[in-house]
C-alpha cells in the first residue's frame, strides 16, 4: 500500500448513500486524501455518481475492494453498525485504518478537537454520532476550565435529516452520545436529548450544552475557552456558530449549589451534497474527513518511502 | 384490553401531567396521598412520571426533586385497585427508564412521539409489550398534523403492538371539530385493533368539551387531571370529566363525589397556583404551542426581561416541538437583543 501518484493517502468510502456521497464531496477537496475506490453492496446512483468523477466503483461490496492491487490505506466506512461490526475484522487485518461513521463503535469514540492526538495509531475510529460532534468539544471545553460535574446536551434536528437507521434505535444515540459527553467532555454525570421537529421549511441543527460548574466558577475563562473551541471547530465545519454569548446562572441548591453555562450552537451545512439545513449530517461528514487527514498526514503522507 | 367493558376509561394524570405545574417537585408524600383519593375514587389508571416522562429530570425540564422511579415505586405500593402508568418519550427518556418503571411497578407504558415522529416508538413498544405492559401511543401536537396523516402515524405506533392510539392536543389547540376530525380518523385507521383516546388542554377552554365529543366519535380512553393541575392552563379537570360523563349518563366507573374530594382536599391545599387560562397560557393555545413550556417561557422572561407570551408566540411561529424548552432561552435572548438594539435606534 502506498499513497496515490500525487502523493496523497489513498482512501475508499463504503456506503454510497447520502452520507457517502456528502463525504466524497468533502474528500475531493483534500489535499491530503485521494478516494480511489467507492463500494456498495447494489448498484446505486452513489455508484454512478462516483464513476461519473472517475472514481472506481463496485456493487460487489467489500469482498471486491480487498481483492483490489491497490488497496486504500484508509476506509471511511458510511453503512451501518451492522456492517461495520462485520467489516472491522477484515479491514484491520488487511492493515487499513477505518473511520466509522456507524454507531458501530468498534473503536474508540473521536471528536477531532478533543482526543484525536490520543489515538494517532488506531485501526478504527469511531465518529459517535452528531449530537457528540457538535457537542462534546463544547463541554470539553468548559472542563477543560473547571471540574463540571454533571453536562447536558439537547440536539434538536430537522426530521427528514433523521434517517432510518436513527429512527429504528434512538436509544442508541441517547446512549452512545451520553457516553461521549462523560468519556471525552470529562465529566461524571452525563445527559443526551434528541428531538426531532418536522417544521417546513426544515430547521437548521441546533444544539445546547448546559454544564454544572462551581459556584466560584471564571466565567471569562469559560467563555474564552467555549470561543478558542468553537473556532477549532470552525476549521472544518464551517457553519458551526454560536447563536449567543455563554449563559450563566447563579448557583441553585436544587443543582448541589452548582451554577451554570449554556451554550447554544447552531450548525449550518455546507451543502456539498446534503441540504444546508442538515447540519447534523454536515457535521459527521465533516468531522470524519477531518480525522482521515489527520490519520493521513500524521501516518501515510510523506511518511511512506 | 382496560379489564372492564366500561365505554369510557379516564387515565387520571395529575402526577404525570401535573408535573409540569409543580415545577417537578412532587414530594413522595403528595404522590401517596393523591394516589389514595384517586384509588378509593374507583379510578383505574394513574399516571406517575417527570412531566416530561420517566428520565425527563434535568436541566432542560427541570430537575425533578424525588426521583421518578421513587415516586412510581410509592404509588404502586400504595394503589390498592388502580394501575400505575409512566410516560416515556423517545429521545428524552430510554428503554432502561422503562425496564425500571416495569420493577417498580407500573403496568401501563404509555409512549409519547411528535404526532409525525411514530417511527421512533416502535422499539420501546416492543419492550413494553415484551415486559407484560399495557400499551398506550400519545402523538403529541396532534394539531400540527391533518386527521389523514395523524391516522397514518397511529397505524406504526399499532403495528409495534400500542393497545390505544391517543390524540394528544398538547397545545391545547384543537377546536371541537378539529378534535372529533382527528378521533374519527384515528378510529377508522385502527379501531379495529385498538382503542383510541384524546388528551385535553384547557388553553382554549375546551379540554372537557373536546373530551366528551371524542367520546362520541368513538374514544373510550380520556385523560384528566385534578383540579386541571398540568401544563399550560392545565388539563381537562378529572372531576369535571367525571360530573360531565355522569350527567350524560356514561359509565366511567369513577366515584364523582370521591374525585371532588380528591381534588379539593388533596391536591388543592399543594397547587403552586390553579391552573388557567391566563394571557400566557391563552396565547399557547392559540398560538399552538406545547403547554409545557409555560413556566420555562416565564422563568426566562424573567430573567431576560422579556415577555412571557411574546416568547410563546415566537415559539409557535418557529414550530418548535415538545423536548425544544432550550429555544425558548434562545428566544428570549433573541427579544432582549431586539429590545436593546430598538432602545439605541429610539436615542
Amino acid at each position: 500500500m502506498s499513497t496515490s501518484s500525487r502523493g496523497k493517502a489513498r482512501a475508499a468510502i463504503i456506503g454510497p448513500g447520502n452520507i457517502g456521497t456528502d463525504l466524497l464531496a468533502k474528500l475531493r477537496r483534500s489535499e491530503s486524501i485521494e478516494v480511489t475506490h467507492v463500494v456498495g453492496v447494489v448498484e446505486s446512483e452513489g455508484l454512478q455518481r462516483a464513476r461519473s468523477m472517475g472514481i472506481e466503483a463496485s456493487a460487489e461490496g467489500l469482498d471486491w475492494l480487498l481483492s483490489r492491487d491497490d488497496l486504500p490505506q484508509i476506509v471511511f466506512d458510511a453503512t451501518s453498525a451492522k456492517a461495520h461490526r462485520a467489516a472491522a475484522p477484515r479491514l484491520e487485518e488487511a492493515g487499513i485504518v477505518a473511520v466509522d461513521l456507524t454507531p458501530a463503535a468498534v473503536g474508540p469514540l473521536v471528536s477531532p478537537p478533543v482526543n484525536f492526538r490520543d489515538h494517532v495509531d488506531a485501526t478504527n475510529i469511531n465518529m459517535i454520532s452528531c449530537g457528540a460532534q457538535a457537542t462534546v468539544p463544547i463541554v470539553h471545553a468548559v472542563s477543560s476550565v473547571v471540574p463540571v460535574a454533571y453536562a447536558e446536551i439537547v440536539a434538536s434536528v430537522a426530521s427528514k435529516s433523521a434517517g432510518p437507521g436513527t429512527r429504528a434505535n434512538i436509544d442508541e444515540f441517547t446512549h452512545t452520545t451520553s457516553r461521549a459527553v462523560r468519556e471525552l467532555g470529562g465529566t461524571p454525570r452525563g445527559k443526551a436529548i434528541i428531538v426531532l421537529n418536522p417544521v417546513e421549511p426544515p430547521m437548521i441543527m441546533r444544539d445546547t450544552i448546559f454544564c454544572a460548574i462551581p459556584a466560584d466558577a471564571d466565567h471569562d475563562a469559560i467563555t474564552e475557552s467555549v470561543h478558542r473551541r468553537v473556532a477549532e471547530v470552525q476549521e472544518y465545519v464551517p457553519g458551526y456558530t454560536l447563536r449567543a454569548e455563554p449563559q450563566y446562572d447563579d448557583p441553585r441548591e436544587k443543582w448541589d449549589g452548582n451554577g451554570r453555562v449554556t451554550v447554544f450552537i447552531e450548525v449550518l451545512g455546507a451543502g456539498d451534497y446534503l441540504p444546508t439545513y442538515a447540519g447534523n449530517l454536515d457535521i459527521m461528514t465533516a468531522a470524519a474527513a477531518r480525522v482521515g487527514e489527520l490519520v493521513a498526514t500524521t501516518r501515510f503522507v510523506g511518511a511512506d518511502a | 384490553m382496560t379489564g372492564t367493558e366500561r365505554p369510557v376509561r379516564i387515565t387520571d394524570t395529575t402526577l404525570r401531567d401535573g408535573s409540569h405545574a409543580m415545577s417537578h417537585e412532587f414530594t413522595e408524600a403528595q404522590v401517596r396521598a393523591t394516589v389514595h383519593a384517586l384509588d378509593a375514587a374507583g379510578v383505574e389508571v394513574i399516571e406517575v412520571s417527570h412531566g416530561d416522562g420517566i428520565g425527563g429530570s434535568s436541566f432542560n425540564y427541570g430537575f425533578s426533586k424525588v426521583e421518578d422511579i421513587t415516586l412510581v415505586r410509592a404509588a404502586a405500593e400504595e394503589a390498592e385497585r388502580a394501575r400505575i402508568a409512566v410516560l416515556l418519550v423517545p429521545g428524552i427518556g430510554t428503554m432502561d427508564d422503562l425496564r425500571n418503571a416495569r420493577e417498580a411497578g407500573a403496568s401501563v407504558a404509555r409512549i409519547a412521539t411528535h404526532c409525525t415522529e411514530a417511527d421512533v416508538s416502535i422499539q420501546h413498544f416492543g419492550l413494553a409489550r415484551s415486559l407484560g405492559m399495557e400499551t398506550v401511543g400519545f402523538l403529541m401536537m396532534s394539531h400540527r398534523t391533518s386527521p389523514e396523516e395523524l391516522a397514518k402515524q397511529s397505524r406504526i405506533m399499532v403495528d409495534a403492538g400500542c393497545e390505544c392510539v391517543y390524540a394528544v392536543d398538547s397545545a391545547g389547540a384543537l377546536v371541537l371539530t378539529e378534535a372529533k376530525a382527528r378521533i374519527a380518523a384515528l378510529v377508522a385507521e385502527v379501531g379495529r385493533e385498538a382503542q383510541v383516546g384524546f388528551h385535553g388542554h384547557q388553553n382554549l377552554s375546551l379540554g372537557v368539551a373536546n373530551s366528551v365529543l371524542a367520546f362520541e366519535s368513538g374514544a373510550r380512553q380520556i385523560d384528566g387531571s385534578l383540579c386541571a393541575l398540568g401544563a399550560g392552563a392545565g388539563n381537562s379537570p378529572t372531576e369535571v370529566l367525571a360530573a360531565t360523563f355522569d350527567h350524560l349518563g356514561v359509565e366511567t366507573g369513577v366515584d364523582v363525589a370521591g374525585v371532588l374530594d380528591a381534588a379539593e382536599e388533596v391536591v388543592r391545599p399543594f397547587l403552586p397556583r390553579w391552573p388557567k387560562a391566563d394571557r400566557t397560557a391563552i396565547v399557547q393555545g392559540w398560538a399552538g404551542v406545547y403547554s409545557s413550556f409555560l413556566l420555562h417561557a416565564e422563568h426566562a422572561a424573567e430573567r431576560y426581561g422579556v415577555a412571557a407570551h411574546e416568547i410563546l408566540q415566537r415559539a409557535g411561529e418557529a414550530g418548535y416541538v415538545g423536548g425544544q424548552e432550550d429555544m425558548l432561552i434562545d428566544i428570549a435572548l433573541q427579544l432582549a437583543q431586539e429590545r436593546d438594539l430598538g432602545a439605541v435606534g429610539a436615542r
